[in-house]
């Protein structure tokens, strides 16, 4: 075999996730206007207030144009030409019991790797499906309930739980904040609705995982989580979507609130369709996170790592409001072949004694382009401020690029800032010292590269951190060499 | 047993080794001492297969293998063993996680089973002993934060646990405080035997009082230039190298 079949091999067994599920949808035609928000509201039988709010949104939207700040290159989207609507036919009547979801559906999350039976899955986590624009399936609700604990598809909450939804939807991602985020509350379809009542510390692991099946289709999901006085969650999220030529829109929101002394943990394991080795295909990954700490002793923790995706623009931030919160951002990105990736984080200091700490590791490899893009801000009555940052750049090849935009704002002379940034090429050195102790070069760079996200990794729920190092150990796959 | 003959070696079109000659019988411990930036580095990291350098001319036979065909694994699994100069950092790889790798990588390609966690932790704790090396070093970062002489003993708990046929030791004794160079010099003649054969860099006739070399060899200029018994090593140390060169009519 020539060196360049195997190496084609290798990119081609890359993506294992890249399968189409064959099952009967119902798909609007493309297109965006005020009809298809209809269409989406009445099926999700929503209640006026909600309609009313996607429309605004949605004329704020057409006022508005796509940032073009972010060191990201692609070719104009075509708003007209994506369907905003897909779901599988059997689920029409929305997320029924397990017994009665389609056995192909339960197949495609199988081969994922995410059975939805409860007594094949890993006990201690309960999972949320979403495939395309419908929640399919949500595990433990029962187990949960009992703890006082409601986790259910977003539609679902705004119909048995409007007065939680109107009350913190948007509270912190405001329908104007960006382009995307109007977009995603004009047509958002369905996502996670977390909701942890005073003083209970979530009895499991909470997940949910994003399937994008359908082609030409957009997923605009929305989470919002919320952790009442002294609650603490910890939240998962996954997501894979097939192989196609043509690049697919994810556009989603997250919100967090985190009241007096709450915690909430939220991880992501991105791994959306990266495109081909020639840059063709693949998932635009435009997603606005943002978390706010509203009590006094609050912390969110953000941890990610995203190694899919043709393009990521993505900040999950934190609004440090109440006294003595706690943000964090603990960040693996990779990209590889002809991926893009404008990632990092906002952390703004509001609360007097708040404390940040942001650690980011990009990897390039082939033509990846990696940045970093952070801003921490010191509001003028954050006395007691600080902020830690520490961001590394690790290059494999020299046809990769990595570059760090550090943004600095403190209006507090009280503040204590650290910024620390290197970046390195995965040393010859290196390389030749593990090989030398008998290791090949191929597993001597997942060590290297799993060594150098170690502090990020070690943030991960148990469960996703086997998951993570293998996903890294697949991703470098023919990266190298 | 290792067998060089009238190896050429040139880095970036500047030849650096110009004919090396020199066999090393099974069992046997050769110090090969020189001046600085004579090729002695040069030598170890070709025959552990380190890339940048021409091979312009020559072999290099270890056993029944040509080691210029094979990659640094495979060296490794034919039992080369390499314990470096600057031994590297690799920051968030655990020092005892990079060890079993290679060591069950090397069992692997000979056949063998590959250890359990626990089989390996009982002999990784008993090497550890061996050169009396602090427990806490063995979760840490491979060589990460560890000082000049922390590295050197590290080099020697590597070998000690890869039990390696073929060890070359470049300058493991410089940096090292007494009581460590007295347990290099532990691991080193605890690895001695008959199917075994050192080399040792060095630039110090101190180390030779611990380790008893069979052959000592002076290189400069990119060549052997003089072969002798350990005595050799103690009459540098008295008249440094020119003798040597004036000698060789270089
Ligand atoms: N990668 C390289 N690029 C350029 N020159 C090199 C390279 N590697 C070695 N050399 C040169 O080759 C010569 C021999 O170097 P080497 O490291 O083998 O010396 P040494 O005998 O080990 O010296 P020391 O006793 O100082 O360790 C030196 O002049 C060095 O500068
Ligand atoms: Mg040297």
């Amino acid at each position: 075999m020539s060196e360049n079949t195997q190496v084609e091999d290798l990119v081609g067994k890359q993506y294992e996730a890249g399968f189409v599920t064959d099952i009967e949808q119902e798909t609007l035609p493309p297109g965006l206007n005020e009809d298809v928000i209809r269409h989406i509201s009445a099926k999700k039988d929503e209640p006026e207030w909600l309609l009313d709010w996607r429309l605004a949104a949605f004329e704020h939207w057409k006022t508005m144009s796509e940032p073009n700040w972010a060191h990201v290159k692609f070719s104009a989207i075509d708003y007209q030409a994506i369907s905003y609507f897909s779901a599988p036919k059997s689920s029409e009547d929305g997320p029924k019991s397990l017994d009665e979801v389609d056995p192909k559906l339960l197949e495609t999350y199988k081969k994922l790797g995410i059975p939805l039976h409860e007594q094949e899955m890993l006990a201690g986590v309960a999972v949320d499906a979403i495939f395309d624009s419908v929640s399919v399936a949500t595990t433990f609700k029962g187990k949960l309930k009992d703890a006082g604990v409601i986790f259910c598809p977003i539609s679902e909450a705004v119909r048995d739980y409007p007065e939680l939804v109107r009350k913190y939807l948007g509270s912190v991602v405001p329908t104007t904040d960006n382009f995307y985020a109007a977009l995603n509350s004009a047509v958002f379809t369905d996502g996670s609705f977390v909701f942890i009542p005073k003083g209970v510390r979530c009895p499991m692991e909470l997940s949910t995982y994003f399937r994008i099946n359908a082609a030409n289709t957009g997923q605009f999901e929305r989470t919002l989580i919320i952790a009442e006085e002294g609650s603490h969650v910890s939240y998962l999220e996954g997501c894979t979507a097939p192989q196609r030529d043509e690049n697919q829109l994810h556009a989603a929101v997250v919100e967090l609130v985190a009241l007096d002394d709450a915690q909430i943990k939220y991880s992501t394991v991105q791994n959306w369709y990266p495109g081909d080795e020639n840059g063709v295909g693949g998932i635009y990954n435009f997603v606005t996170k943002r978390g706010d700490c509203r009590g006094a002793r609050s912390r969110i923790s953000w941890t990610q790592v995203e190694t899919g995706s043709a393009i990521t623009w993505k900040y999950p931030s934190c609004i440090l409001r109440g006294d003595d919160s706690v943000g964090e951002f603990y960040s693996v990105a990779l990209t590889k072949m002809h991926q893009q990736a404008d990632t990092g984080t906002k952390m703004v200091h509001l609360g007097k004694n708040t404390t940040s700490t942001i650690i980011s590791k990009g990897i390039a490899a082939g033509f990846g382009q990696q940045s970093y893009r952070g801003l921490v801000h010191i509001g003028k009555n954050a006395d007691g401020a600080r902020n830690h940052t520490q961001c590394d750049s690790l290059l494999l090849g020299s046809n990769c690029g990595a570059h760090t935009f550090p943004y600095v704002e403190v209006k507090n002379p009280t503040a204590t800032m650290e910024h620390e940034a290197t970046t390195s090429k995965i040393g010859d050195d290196q390389l030749f010292y593990c090989r030398q102790r008998g290791i090949s070069e191929e597993d001597a760079v997942n060590l290297i590269v799993n060594g150098f996200c170690k502090d990020v990794f070690n943030n991960l729920p148990m469960e996703f951190a086997v998951e993570a190092n293998r996903l890294m150990e697949v991703s470098l796959e023919g990266a190298v060499g | 047993m290792l067998k060089i003959d009238d190896l050429h070696v040139a880095v970036d079109g500047k030849e650096i080794l110009k004919g090396i000659d020199l066999h090393i019988g099974a069992g046997e411990v050769h110090a090969i001492m020189g001046p600085n930036g004579s090729g002695k580095s040069t030598l170890a990291n070709v025959i552990a297969g380190r890339d940048g350098y021409e091979i312009t001319a020559g072999s290099i036979r270890f056993h029944n293998n040509d080691l210029l065909e094979m990659n640094p694994e495979e060296r490794a699994w034919a039992g080369v063993f390499l314990a470096f100069q600057y031994p590297v950092e690799i920051p968030g790889v655990n020092n005892v996680y990079l060890l079993k790798a290679g060591l069950n990588a090397r069992r692997k390609a000979a056949g063998l089973s590959e250890l359990d966690a626990i089989e390996f932790m009982q002999l990784v704790r008993e090497k550890a002993r061996l050169v009396e090396l602090d427990d806490a070093f063995l979760s840490r970062g491979v060589n990460e934060g560890f000082s000049g002489g922390e590295k050197k003993r590290n080099e020697i708990f590597q070998m000690a646990v890869l039990e390696p046929t073929l060890a070359i030791l470049d300058e493991t004794d410089s940096g090292l405080d007494i009581d460590a160079l007295r347990v290099v010099a532990k691991g080193v003649n605890a690895l001695r035997s008959a199917e075994r054969s050192i080399v040792m860099v060095t630039h110090y006739q101190r180390l030779l009082d611990y380790i008893e070399p069979d052959a000592v060899h002076v290189l400069a200029d990119g060549r052997i230039l003089k072969s002798g018994d350990k005595h050799l090593a103690l009459e540098l140390e008295k008249r440094g190298y020119d003798w040597v060169r004036e000698e060789a009519n270089v």
